[in-house]
């Protein structure tokens, strides 16, 4: 299933809509790159509130797109991290290390818009 | 009276039918949410580490009775290269795959009760089991 990405001014919104498989999320991972490119975006926000576990592979890819936009000068933000899932990745061990995580799409565009407040108009 | 529900193992879309069968398995057997995330997350690694390393292989779970309470089982079977050294699998931090190192440990800390047969050349058998609280 393909994940709908949205521009949004500068920033590009991505909303998982159900259940990835681990080539749905490689797919995210490359559209986001080259359209952080394509669109000149300053910030991707990655909406994961449908997503039913976030295992080892959906942790690592998740870490993967934000430190490749990063490497294009843009900032990542996940957002949506159901309660249980946080309780199951925190048991599991998982971490999304330094990427800014927001409770849903209203702060993490609030955070993308602070952060890029003098550039974003 | 117990359910008992097969996935057959072969691609990462499995991966994803395999956790969503268990999770509603868990919940119809009386796990909240929550628990049945942990069940879910459990099932998604294991059966990722059939594909990665067995290519096939399939996950059983059904609920289990015993001395008065309820659980669910899940077994994970692969015919696949076995692991050589199972004691270093399951150190936190050991992978062979270039992956976080973290499956067998972390489902380990997901559940209740883990349990791994494996050999080199010989497949790998894991199962695991939660209780209802």
């Amino acid at each position: 299933m393909e994940v709908p990405i949205l521009k949004q001014g500068h920033f590009l919104i991505a909303t998982i809509q159900a259940a990835l498989s681990d080539d749905d999320l490689v797919q995210l991972r490359t559209a986001l790159v080259h359209q952080v490119v394509r669109f000149r975006s300053f910030g991707v926000i990655v909406d994961v509130t449908a997503m039913d576990v976030l295992d080892s592979f959906a942790s690592r890819t998740l870490v993967a797109i934000s430190k490749m936009i990063r490497l294009r000068g843009a900032d990542t933000v996940i957002v949506g991290i159901q309660p249980e899932v946080a309780f199951a990745m925190v048991q599991l061990g998982l971490t999304f290390e330094d990427i800014p995580t927001a409770l849903d799409l209203e702060e993490g565009l609030a955070y993308l818009q602070q952060r890029f407040a003098n550039a974003a108009d | 009276m117990s359910e008992e529900v097969q996935v057959p193992i072969a691609s990462d879309m499995d991966v994803v039918r395999a956790r969503q069968e268990g999770r509603a398995l868990a919940l119809r057997l009386g796990f909240s949410v929550s628990d049945a995330t942990l069940i879910a997350t459990a099932i998604s690694e294991l059966s990722r580490n059939i594909v990665s390393y067995a290519r096939t292989g399939s996950v059983l779970m059904r609920s289990i009775r015993e001395a008065g309470r309820t659980g669910m089982l899940i077994l994970a079977a692969d015919a696949g290269p076995g692991i050589a050294d199972v004691p270093l699998a399951l150190r936190d931090g050991f992978s062979s795959s270039g992956g976080l190192g973290l499956g067998l440990p972390g489902v380990r800390r997901l559940m209740d009760e883990f349990e791994i047969e494996s050999a080199a050349g010989a497949g790998t058998r894991v199962t695991v089991r939660k209780w209802l609280p």
